[in-house]
């Protein structure tokens, strides 16, 4: 790699385990909560009502402007459309569907051929794209039709993001290792749409099957190179990505097509696959569901709308969680409610039994430094907290708390335990308000 | 809420939700386990009265600490052990000799005045050791009445100042009169020479440099820049005519390793930016060769890096980094 990344941090990966476990199809639950709202945008409208009959991948939800569909994910009785809890931590209306158990197809799902594909302009696989309601599965939940359509003309490089830097997570890895295929013909999808005949894909050097398997069954001609990237949190961060691959800074406030860059995660090039060949509407995702008293970490391939609960007993723990996590341990939200279901965007649970002292107290900073050394934005944690700390409005603004991703390297890293991401959340929060008035 | 299967009590908190396993008090005690080499080593050559005035000096830092938070009816943070690491540092930037009392005064102005008074850790301006030591040489005598390095030592344990040892010139106060005379640098490499207790062994302090590395307690930035202005000033500019000689002997002798290492890498009172911390360590080193040469007292190590304490805020506003993607001047080239 040619631009390593300054700052980051090394948290212990914790992968060992799942990363060596097959993705295993789940026990189809009977009660799944679909909620209206899984992806960046405005919150479809429901299209069904209680009493509705459904079928596995049928629209359930759409609405226009900035939005995706969402479908059934199994076949079954429409119970409730209600408010009920989501992963974001607020309540969320939602589709609440009975499992009849018959996953009963629905009849609009018809696979295309290969040839029929090829004669197919980017508007069409855009569209089809969309009707699948694909979102980018890396946790962002960007809908990716517009992502690609925003993209077109603008993007020279295109970035698979299969880098996984989060511990316990290995859903990512587990997709590169079992469906190579389907991931590359995503990909050539997406390349085809954008008109470039080259892409990356970018892992971390952890994952050595993984990159084994992408080699494989990469055809040398296809213009796709894989490259293996330093282990070091956080390397799958979109900006820090695009500066390892092409050694370009993605400019503060700006996207990554103002450097010439798109970035798709790897679950999301597989599901494009699946929309455009044969058919099948986002419905389905892997999520690896681990922690440090789960007894058998686990990567289930889950239908959407599955609780939190029903994950829990599939891997089972050997003491009461003190958290449960939706996403990885660096950047996860901690859940209070577990019927919130799994979204499009949840790629892990991690449940976490020990409490540390992060959580508890922190002492008073003692200026060491070593998160301004482990900060990716190159930023000043310990000056914006003390900016923060002192109400200085403007200058939180002139540390530029605004280009802060939440990483968590500085708190990570703090000797003190000081809450830095919390406090620069809240300080965020400010700043916008201020913005208003 | 509808269908909840299990109730746990689940805590609720802003992400991360792992920590590094460094804290404060780890990274505190690293700091002590880093100073015992130099500790073995003022034992050795001043005698058991060395130990004594550290573990004294240690333990009368923590008190002080814990007395005043009880006073002020705060938190008492005695267990982070950074009251310790003042303690066992003022220990050894004085003489052998000086009374106990004298040095429990030390820990008070360290502890209550420099550290407490101003917001307790992480909020005091200056390094307390070094802060304590300039306020002790109210007792100019006492705080510049050497030893000899050596056996004789081992047998004054409670007395300050036996008839047996004998007041010495040490290697700085020799160089200070442009001379070399009678100055080994073997010697002052091991650490057989008079001086403060801690300060003598450049090996042993360096052992302890090589810990804190490997530990990644500190960046070797400041110690570098700091006895490499050292070096190349006092190379460029010898007294007399053997320029290795007196470079060797400059940066071997004295404080310059103790306050290289240990003073100057004080988290609270140094740079966080990396070019600031150069820019820090630069300053410390050429301060010193001035207060050693131009100055009336020999060693310039305590009151440079004080100076330089002061301009902290400074240096991190010019060492300040770059924002990842703040605007390039050819970055308009879309």
């Amino acid at each position: 790699m040619a631009f390593p990344f300054f700052g980051g941090v090394h948290p212990k990966e914790n992968k060992g385990y799942a990363s060596e476990r097959k993705t295993q199809p789940f026990p189809e639950p009977d009660i799944l909560v679909i909620p209206m709202s899984q992806h960046i945008g405005a919150p479809c409208k429901p299209l069904v009502k209680k009493g509705d009959r459904v079928t596995l991948g049928q629209k359930i939800g759409d609405n226009e402007g900035l939005c995706v569909p969402v479908h059934a994910s199994v076949s079954g009785t429409v119970k409730a459309v209600e408010m009920r809890p989501h992963t974001c931590g607020t309540t969320m209306m939602s589709v609440v569907i009975e499992n009849d158990h018959l996953d009963e197809l629905c009849p609009d799902i018809q696979p295309r051929s290969r040839e029929a594909v090829a004669k197919m302009t980017p508007e069409e696989l855009m569209a089809i794209i969309r009707e699948a309601g694909i979102v980018g599965m890396g946790g962002a939940t960007f809908p990716t039709h517009v992502k690609l359509s925003s993209g077109i003309g603008k993007v020279d490089t295109i970035i698979v993001n299969a880098s996984e830097c989060e511990p316990y997570i290995t859903a990512d890895d587990r997709l590169c290792r079992e469906y190579p295929g389907e991931l590359l013909s995503g990909l050539q999808v997406i390349m085809k749409i954008l008109g470039l005949n080259s892409a990356h894909i970018a892992l971390e050097d952890n994952k050595p099957e993984a990159v084994k398997s992408l080699r494989r069954a990469i055809d040398p001609k296809s213009g796709i190179v894989v490259e293996p990237l330093p282990t070091k949190y956080p390397q799958g961060a979109e900006k820090q990505l695009i500066y390892a691959i092409t050694g370009r800074e993605v400019p503060s406030g700006g996207l990554p097509a103002a450097v010439g860059c798109a970035v798709f995660n790897v679950a999301t090039c597989k599901a494009i696959h699946d929309a455009v060949y044969q058919g099948m509407p986002l419905v389905r995702r892997i999520v690896t569901v681990s922690g440090d008293i789960v007894m058998e970490p686990k990567n289930l391939m889950v239908p959407i709308g599955t609780s939190f609960n029903d994950l829990l007993e599939a891997v089972g723990h050997s003491q009461n969680p003190y958290k449960v996590l939706s996403g990885g341990p660096m950047m996860g939200a901690s859940q209070y409610d577990l019927s919130v279901p799994v979204i499009k965007g949840s790629n892990a649970v991690t449940i976490l039994g020990k409490r540390n002292k992060f959580a508890i107290e922190h002492s008073a900073c003692i200026r060491c430094g070593k998160c301004v050394d482990a900060c990716p934005m190159h930023l000043m944690p310990v000056l914006m907290y003390e900016s923060l700390y002192s109400g200085d409005l403007e200058n939180m603004k002139a540390m530029n708390l605004m280009d802060c991703i939440e990483c968590g390297c500085c708190a990570y890293t703090c000797p003190a335990c000081v809450p830095l991401v919390l406090a620069f959340r809240s300080g965020k929060h400010k700043l916008r308000d201020a913005a208003k008035r | 809420m509808a269908q909840m299967k299990y109730f746990y009590e689940l805590t609720i908190s802003s992400s991360p939700h792992v920590h590094s396993p460094v804290t404060t008090r780890t990274v505190m005690r690293d700091v002590l386990i880093a100073l015992t080499p130099a500790l073995a080593g003022s034992v050795w050559f001043f005698g058991f009265r060395a130990l004594l005035m550290t573990l004294i000096s240690a333990a009368a830092c923590m008190f002080f600490e814990w007395a005043y938070c009880k006073l002020m009816k705060t938190d008492c943070k005695v267990y982070d052990l950074s009251a310790a690491v003042t303690g066992v540092l003022l220990a050894f930037v004085c003489p052998v000799s000086i009374p106990y009392w004298m040095l429990i005064i030390g820990d008070f102005f360290a502890i209550v005045v420099v550290k407490q008074l101003f917001g307790g850790i992480g909020k005091n301006f200056v390094n307390p050791a070094l802060a304590a030591r300039a306020f002790l040489f109210s007792w100019p005598v006492a705080m510049s009445t050497w030893v000899k390095a050596g056996w004789e030592n081992w047998f004054g344990i409670f007395e300050s100042v036996t008839v047996d040892t004998v007041t010495s010139a040490t290697p700085m106060s020799v160089m200070h009169q442009g001379s070399m005379e009678g100055i080994d640098l073997m010697d002052l490499f091991l650490g057989k020479v008079g001086g403060c207790i801690g300060e003598t062994s450049a090996l042993l302090l360096l052992i302890g440099f090589v810990y804190l590395l490997v530990r990644k307690i500190i960046s070797p930035r400041i110690p570098l820049a700091y006895i490499g202005t050292v070096a190349v000033l006092t190379f460029l500019f010898p007294m007399g005519n053997d320029n290795l000689m007196w470079m060797g002997a400059q940066v071997l002798g004295g404080g310059l390793m103790l306050g290289a290492i240990f003073m100057a890498t004080d988290y609270v009172t140094t740079p966080v930016t990396k070019l600031g911390q150069l820019i820090f360590g630069i300053g410390c080193g050429l301060l010193t060769v001035v207060i050693r040469y131009f100055g009336g007292y020999s060693e310039g190590v305590s009151y440079a890096i004080l100076v330089m304490n002061c301009c902290v805020v400074l240096l991190d506003k010019i060492g300040r980094p770059k924002k990842f993607g703040a605007p390039k001047k050819e970055a308009a080239k879309r």
